[in-house]
């Protein structure tokens, strides 16, 4: 079984744009009160929300056709878009920790694909 | 000045160390690391709940799934585990906390195995290992 370019593709756009949901979600969160209310009215939670669901719609599209040993760690990369955003648009650090930690990650997941072959 | 500044050091930390005790709830919320790792939990648990469904609904219509005890439990956890997220997130660095999600690839695969009988084997071990180890190493910059 060989995993078509548009599978790889589908997943990576799904990886890309959750990425984007992380930022939004955490964009939103800081500017929670202590009041329910604003969890609601929060334009940003709801991007946040809504970039997950359209990314899990790609996902899904893409892993129908292909090997998971090749999709999952594409999908995994989506870790390392949200570390390029999190220094873009919030100044974090990105430490030599992170680094480590988020690379054994893939690394990780890599193994579980394999292992779900 | 204000009253507290003149507070002894000591006492201060006394003070917040009984108020720590009093509402637990409260210092959960400081602990966002912790609060990512109650999220990957719930997570897996939808996604086991979604995977028993959706193999019981004969199509995959939106009144089906609503009907669906395991698929409307599921998404529920998945809205529950969102709302953990976004509290964590409040409070520390995206770059440290949304690496530790990967946590839910160890319990889903663990209660594959266990709920669905699938194969265990040294890939799947060494994978889980890994992961755990690096999202270990993140946590140390939590501590910092």
């Amino acid at each position: 079984m060989t995993t078509p370019a548009s599978s790889i593709f589908l997943v990576i756009l799904a990886s890309f744009i959750g990425s984007f949901g992380a930022v939004f979600l955490k964009g939103g969160a800081v500017k929670l009160k202590f009041d329910w209310r604003t969890l609601i009215y929060n334009w940003r939670l709801a991007a946040g929300v809504m970039a997950y669901l359209v990314s899990s719609v790609f996902f899904v599209a893409g892993v129908r056709h292909g090997e998971l040993t090749i999709l999952y760690p594409m999908g995994a990369l989506g870790y390392l878009w949200t570390l390029l955003w999190s220094r873009l648009f919030f100044h974090e650090p990105l430490t030599r920790n992170k680094f480590i930690g988020l690379t054994m990650i893939l690394i990780g997941i890599a193994c579980l694909g394999f292992g779900n072959r | 000045m204000s009253s507290e500044s003149r507070v002894p050091a000591e006492a201060d930390t006394v003070v917040r160390y009984h108020e720590y005790l009093r509402s637990p709830i409260k210092a959960l919320l400081e602990h966002s690391v912790l609060l990512v790792s109650m999220c990957t939990v719930i997570g897996a648990g939808a996604q086991v709940l979604l995977k028993i469904g959706a193999s019981q609904i004969p199509s995959a219509n939106p009144i089906n799934i609503l009907l669906n005890p395991y698929l409307f439990t599921g998404y529920a956890l998945y809205g529950m585990s969102t709302i953990l997220l976004i509290l964590a997130l409040r409070k520390g660095h995206l770059s440290l906390l949304y690496p530790v999600i990967s946590l839910t690839y160890v319990w889903v695969t663990i209660l594959s195995v266990l709920i669905f009988h699938e194969a265990v084997n040294p890939y799947k071990g060494v994978g889980l290992a890994i992961i755990v180890a690096g999202v270990g190493i993140l946590g140390r910059d939590a501590r910092a």
